[in-house]
């Protein structure tokens, strides 16, 4: 966690008239990261509850609640901030506490989104009572992450609106406002951010004046909550009719800004972030018209006018994927020209940056220096000390001896166990693909199929798996690398840890198959018959290679020392 | 005033205290700033960078583009060339001659420093070796960096020294003067004058 005492730089306040009376704001700065601003807007807008499965990059906003719940022990802010076991969870348990007429927030990176759609999607029909934020960070070129999908389809999809902040201080001053819109119209509101939003920091004003949380509740209709089709059905239609007044407060409520330019035959919209890359490089004398989009469904006005104001070429710049360039097709006369992504005037994959919003706006890159030939990459691997390695080892010398192991691997640091030196895994897909492939696997008669999973992944999504692999007495290997956290986000707490071996019992694996080994060097001779007595077994294993996370092993230690 | 900053290293190394502290005087000096950090996958060793813009006028990007960074500070010689394409034709690298090692494909040494060195605006330092000199851990070495890359900063060198003691200043007043040791070192190294 960073240390955030000293970017208290001063207070300040100023006054302002409302509803006839003066009232005194008073204001505080902060240097905060965009996920940390969003966590202090909700904060600050009286959540009770924010429930998160750490991803990058949406990890610190659940850090930064639970970091300001502990140091105000004394003041009894009052949020719960214990990780989730995944998405799915998450999102269900704040729509419970939603449910109790209280706020909560739900955070996750894109894929999550996939995790927890069913809860998503149907906390859509069911609408909210106390107001509901759902923070999807998204990851754009992949810096961390298996695919680059863009979570304002979820939005579409679930018919609700999305809020997508262009900076750190939009990102805080619309928690207050989603909370207020969720509560307004009964919705569950999305959020969406991307990468250098959520990583990114900058000075946020922040309120000195947190608003109270919310009283409970109980729901004015519990039949909303009862997803009966008969019950189902009534709440899709008020959701369809509730469609225009989503529109309008996209119009109306001032987060999405239309100026004419002086040659309207030219427009720019842009959407979150993108807007910066264009004002980095924008020039006054383009005159184009300019429309900022940061909340959804688009804002049908302001395009209407852009097109009456003169537009024949609108140039669409928005991060992920060509979600508005796609839409704003059927929102306009087919004779106006849309460029963007799908046209190639900006690359159709990846982040957006201000040398490719350069380019698509028609200026010369800056001049500077050719790339150096003698940079070679430098990927991340494996920490040195870490129990992945030695379990890889292990795992590796184990498979060779047989003619066609197929390793399946998971989501976390030991993926990095493809990389060089180990090459150990033949698969990665999504978190608990690792037991599942494998019986899959197993199925069509690999043997050995081998599962690898750490500890965190494994009751994130890997425990329903392993049922079906007792269920079916399937012959794989599923070993568990227990490094007592969920390491790749920086070392969060893990479900399962202290557990793992009677849950694995208790989905029905037989205990004298449910075996404990400590990856260390001078342990490798019985790791390795432990690997193969498990292999010739024929049915369902589980190997636990257990020892903690380097990483936070120093930790722990530094802490000890310092106690 | 704008200064486009890349700072550059390779995970773990520590790049992040040196922004944590320019950003701290220049929030004193009432500049604007950004900061886009890296986090995730590539803390576990591989390359990481993070850009930091400080600027007298409000920053829109949080990206530095192609061409416009005045200043790479690198902890690692080969991780300061890998965005030269960044850097304005001005533009200053100050970096580490010390290479961190842990890929088996590292290009020979000193064909880096050659590389480094055809570049007319370069301070190349060995940062670890100041920091020992100057009775600092090894662990101070990004702090004589910072020294080195004050002149090119903007911001005068009493008032860094001043941003480094207020950063360090909760862990202690030994901490506080081992880290500004290792800052003018850095400084008095950089053979450059404000």
């Amino acid at each position: 966690m960073s240390d955030f005492s000293f970017f208290l730089l001063h207070m300040s306040f100023f006054l302002s008239t409302f509803a006839g009376e003066i009232e005194t704001i008073y204001i505080m700065k902060k240097l905060l990261l965009g996920d940390e601003a969003i966590a202090q807007g909700a904060i600050d807008a009286g959540l009770s509850g924010v429930y998160a499965y750490p991803g990058t990059p949406s990890t610190e906003v659940t850090e930064y609640i639970q970091s300001k719940v502990i140091s105000n022990q004394q003041s009894a802010i009052s949020i719960q901030c214990r990780w989730a076991a995944n998405e799915k969870t998450a999102m269900e348990a704040a729509l419970g506490m939603s449910y109790m007429g209280k706020r909560a927030l739900v955070c996750m990176k894109h894929v999550g989104m996939n995790v927890c759609a069913d809860a998503f999607m149907n906390a859509a029909i069911t609408g909210v009572n106390g107001g509901l934020i759902v923070l999807a960070a998204d990851d754009p070129s992949m810096h961390s992450s298996q695919n680059e999908q863009d979570s304002r389809f979820y939005a579409k999809f679930a018919m609700i609106p999305c809020l997508e902040p262009s900076n750190q201080q939009e990102a805080y001053d619309m928690m207050a406002y989603g909370f207020e819109l969720s509560e307004q119209l009964r919705t569950p509101i999305l959020m969406r951010v991307t990468t250098r939003m959520a990583h990114s920091r900058a000075v946020v004003n922040i309120t000195e004046k947190p608003r109270p949380q919310n009283e409970r509740s109980m729901p004015k209709d519990v039949n909303h909550f009862i997803l009966l089709p008969a019950f189902a059905k009534r709440n899709y239609a008020e959701l369809v009719a509730a469609q225009p007044s989503f529109v309008a407060h996209s119009e109306t409520d001032g987060h999405n800004v239309y100026v004419k330019g002086s040659h309207p035959e030219k427009a720019i919209v842009t959407t979150g972030i993108a807007y910066n890359y264009l004002m980095e490089n924008y020039q006054a004398e383009m005159g184009c018209s300019i429309l900022k989009i940061t909340q959804y469904p688009i804002p049908a006005a302001p395009v209407a006018q852009m097109v009456a104001d003169g537009a024949k070429e609108i140039l669409v710049m928005e991060e992920g994927q060509p979600v508005v360039e796609e839409l704003l097709r059927g929102m306009v006369p087919s004779e106006i020209k849309i460029e963007g992504r799908l046209t190639g005037v900006l690359p159709r994959m990846g982040e957006l940056s201000p040398d490719a919003v350069r380019t698509a706006i028609g200026l010369e890159a800056l001049p500077t220096y050719a790339k150096e030939a003698i940079v070679v990459g430098r990927p991340p691997a494996l920490c040195q000390g870490c129990g992945h390695r030695d379990m890889y080892t292990a795992l590796n010398e184990v498979a060779r001896e047989y003619e066609n192991a197929r390793i399946f691997g998971d989501i976390g640091c030991y993926t990095l166990g493809a990389l060089s030196p180990f090459h150990a895994i033949h698969a990665c897909v999504e978190m608990g693909a690792s037991v599942t492939m494998a019986k899959g696997a197993a199925d069509a008669g690999q043997h050995p199929a081998i599962a690898v999973i750490g500890d965190s992944t494994f009751t994130h999504s890997g425990m329903t798996g392993l049922l079906d692999c007792v269920n079916a007495k399937a012959n794989v290997v599923v070993l568990i690398s227990d490094n007592l956290t969920t390491g790749m986000t920086g070392g969060q707490d893990s479900a399962g840890t202290g557990r793992l071996e009677q849950i694995c019992i208790g989905l029905g694996v037989e205990p004298e198959h449910v075996r404990v080994v400590v990856p260390l060097p001078k342990n490798m001779e019985e790791i390795k018959g432990v690997l193969r007595e498990e292999i010739d077994y024929n049915g369902t294993s589980v190997v636990i290679a257990r020892r903690e996370c380097i990483q936070t092993l120093k930790r722990h230690l530094k802490a000890a020392k310092n106690n | 005033m704008k200064k486009d900053i890349i700072l550059a290293g390779v995970g773990g190394q520590g790049i992040l205290s040196i922004a944590t502290v320019i950003g701290e005087a220049a929030l004193q000096e009432g500049l604007y700033l950004k900061q886009a950090e890296v986090h995730g996958m590539s803390q576990r060793g591989g390359d990481v960078q993070s850009n930091l813009r400080l600027s007298s006028e409000p920053i829109m990007s949080d990206l530095i583009p192609k061409g416009g960074a005045d200043l790479i500070i690198s902890l690692e010689p080969m991780e300061a060339l890998r965005y030269v394409e960044y850097l304005a034709p001005d533009g200053w690298i100050v970096t580490s001659c010390v290479p961190f090692l842990n890929i088996p494909n590292y290009p020979e040494i000193e064909a880096v420093l050659e590389r480094i060195k055809a570049y007319e605006h370069h301070v190349l330092l060995d940062v670890e070796a100041l920091a020992k000199e100057a009775g600092a851990p090894a662990q101070a070495a990004n702090m004589v960096l910072l020294g080195a890359a004050i002149p090119m900063l903007g911001i005068e060198h009493d008032k860094m020294i001043a941003g480094v003691s207020r950063v360090f200043a909760r862990k202690g007043e030994a901490v506080v003067e081992t880290n500004v040791k290792a800052v003018e070192a850095g400084f008095n190294h950089s053979g450059i004058k404000n």
